[in-house]
């Protein structure tokens, strides 16, 4: 079927004619060089436009995807450390970086108590780590929870 | 003599009780980084990139620790190659083909001493090489303005996927894709933001070091996950080690043939790393014939892919420092901490920035005898690394690489992009699209455009600009500009052709 490298090639020739859409929008400035700010990224859009339809047209073997559960794993990490992202500051460092490790490390090897034991031992060995090794300013808690 | 003079000067700083310890602490560490499934070269300095910064260290103390981690890590990305048949990165991958079925054979330990030592002599002829060539090559990078530039980042694109990669479009899509993302900020020519859709975040473009943190390690982290971490067990046993003299006696030639010749390719902006063990090997290969049995865990077939490789690594650097130009993924990664760090590669560098330069040539010197010492007799010190399971390690490096880019930027705008390259770096590399272009697109990008504006400046907006570049002069065409951009057509064009004579092999299966 070679279906991947199809869509694949069809997806990158729209986002890079949206590309080229947008790097023609840029507004010139007044005193340009001869070039300008558009030129080189419509040039870099079109060469990748090509390497689409390359793509469509000769697409190589279909690639391994993963099985729907490795997929809902994957995605599921994804959305974690995205909450992780905006938890941090927060929420402060120890609580977070202990539950993100303790269900990646579940999703790696699904043996829940360990994963709770690795869970604490990263999160409390990077945050002595990078507080007193590496002299960074991290707060353990919420800064309030103490008052 | 004024190499020897230069290395005198590197030595004295070298040998300083301060740089001594930070070359010996890189090595160790690299050493484990390497040996880590999971975790090779590339990645490995990835996340150290941070953690160096948080140190606060000068240019030199951590150009010298990263380096020392560099050469380290591909001394011990053998370690997992020959027994877990899991390189560590792409270069390594040429080692797996004969160290594997080796240690299967019950001759891991023998494996284990032959790359090591090969390793060695790559990479002490590597540095050799480096020590003489690059002041020589930084002599040339004078004539280069302008227009030799935009040829010389053209070479690098255009070799890049090479024969390291199966698809030319998908290796030329990578570099697009890092180019376009390098356009994402402020015009520095004009001051006008470009492509940010109004974000605030992105008006100071995309931080390369996000982008490598996510493409490098988050994206090792999403694999693992799918693999349930299958892979991380160690089914082969490494008995007594004993160094085979009659072996590495045997394999003399060999490793002095590969370390040349993964020099030479190591040397050759873009192509780098990967090219180094895969050219040596199959030299050797042909050279040996099918009486060679490479393939079926010979000594020959672990130290030439080993020497090439390493020998590759110090080669690599070449270009790196004197044009500011990387071979390879893990280079491209020094150069981001050169940039960081407020260095600027290239010609003037040996000039400006003697004790830098110098100082870290003479600190891999010594890395390399710490190296061999580490790697020969304490090799099975390391091997006991192997045995960390990846639901430990995986989440430790998670965090050290989020974390890091936090106490970097302090911004959860950049942790989300970090996930977000983790994610594309995953769907590039389950697409069979290099992720190495993409990086040295996002890092030289900029300087591809400024040098094409600048070429077309001098030139008043002519495209002959590109190869006659001495605007006083127009009928004098640069030779150099003009090579170069006939090695980056042919550079493009050749493995096309080429792979259907030179199959690279595939990986061994258990």
């Amino acid at each position: 079927m070679r279906v991947s490298d199809r869509i694949f090639g069809a997806v990158v020739i729209l986002g890079s004619f949206i590309y080229v859409m947008a790097a023609r929008g840029i507004s010139k400035p007044f005193f340009a060089d001869p070039l300008g700010p558009q030129a080189f990224p419509i040039g870099v859009g079109i060469v990748a436009a090509i390497c689409g339809l390359v793509m469509v047209f000769s697409p190589d073997e279909e690639p391994n995807w993963p099985e729907m559960r490795s997929f809902l794993s994957i995605l599921g990490s994804t959305i974690l450390l995205i909450t992780y992202a905006y938890v941090l500051k927060p929420m402060g460092f120890l609580v977070p970086t202990a539950i993100a490790s303790a269900v990646i490390s579940y999703q790696i090897t699904p043996a829940p108590i360990r994963a709770v034991i690795y869970g604490l031992i990263i999160s409390f060995g990077l945050f002595v780590l990078f507080k007193f090794a590496l002299g960074l300013s991290l707060f353990a808690f919420p800064r309030d929870f103490f008052g | 003599m004024e190499i020897l003079q230069n290395l005198q000067l590197g030595f004295s700083i070298a040998l300083s009780p301060w740089t001594l310890m930070l070359a010996v602490a890189g090595c160790f560490i690299g050493t484990i980084v390497g040996a880590l499934p999971g975790l090779g070269p590339s990645n490995g300095v990835a996340i150290m990139i941070p953690l160096t910064f948080s140190l606060s260290l000068d240019a030199t103390s951590s150009l010298v620790l990263l380096t020392s981690i560099y050469y380290g890590a591909m001394y011990g990305g053998r370690i997992s190659s020959i027994l877990l048949n899991i390189p560590g990165d792409e270069p390594a991958m040429m080692t797996t083909l004969d160290g594997y079925p080796m240690a299967k054979a019950g001759r891991a330990a023998d494996a284990l001493v032959i790359s090591g030592v090969a390793s060695f002599v790559g990479a002490l002829i590597a540095t050799i090489g480096l020590a003489i060539l690059a002041p020589a090559l930084s002599r040339i990078a004078f004539e280069f303005g302008p227009g030799e530039y935009f040829a010389l980042y053209l070479l690098a694109f255009c070799t890049l996927g090479g024969v390291a990669s199966n698809n030319q479009a998908k290796a030329a899509f990578a570099s697009c894709l890092g180019i376009a993302i390098a356009m994402v900020g402020l015009d520095p020519n004009s001051g006008t933001p470009r492509l940010t859709g109004g974000n605030l975040h992105l008006y100071d473009g995309i931080d390369f070091l996000v982008a490598i943190v996510g493409l490098f390690a988050v994206s090792e982290v999403f694999f693992f996950i799918e693999s349930k971490g299958k892979s991380g067990a160690t089914n082969v046993k490494v008995g007594k080690v004993r160094v085979p003299w009659r072996d590495i006696f045997e394999v003399r030639w060999v490793m002095l043939r590969s370390s040349i010749l993964g020099f030479i390719c190591g040397v050759l902006p873009g192509a780098g790393a990967s090219l180094g063990s895969f050219m040596t090997y199959i030299t050797e290969k042909g050279i040996a014939g099918e009486k060679g049995c490479f393939g079926t865990g010979v000594p020959k077939g672990v130290a030439a892919p080993e020497a090439g490789n390493n020998a590759a690594a110090g080669g690599a650097l070449v270009p790196m420092l004197t044009l500011g130009v990387p071979g390879s993924g893990t280079t491209a990664v020094l150069l981001a901490v050169l940039v960081t760090l407020n260095v600027t590669p290239g010609p003037m560098l040996f000039v400006e920035e003697k004790e830098v330069v110098w100082g870290l040539i003479a600190s891999l010197l010594i890395a390399n005898f710490v190296l061999l010492a580490m790697n020969v007799p304490m090799v099975k010190v390391f091997v006991k690394i192997l045995e960390v399971p990846p639901a430990a390690l995986m989440p430790t490096v998670t965090m050290i690489s989020m974390v890091g880019i936090f106490s970097l930027t302090g911004s959860y705008f950049d942790l989300i992009l970090v996930v977000a390259f983790g994610v594309l770096g995953y769907v590039l590399r389950k697409m069979d699209i290099p992720t190495v272009p993409v990086i040295l697109g996002i890092l030289l990008g900029g300087k591809m455009e400024k040098s094409l504006r600048d070429a077309m400046v001098l030139s008043d907006g002519s495209a002959w600009g590109l190869i006659y570049t001495r605007p006083s002069d127009p009928t004098d065409l640069s030779m150099i500009a003009s090579s170069l951009l006939v090695a980056a057509v042919l550079g493009f064009i050749a493995p096309m052709f080429l792979r259907r004579i030179l199959r690279k092999p595939q990986r061994v299966a258990d």
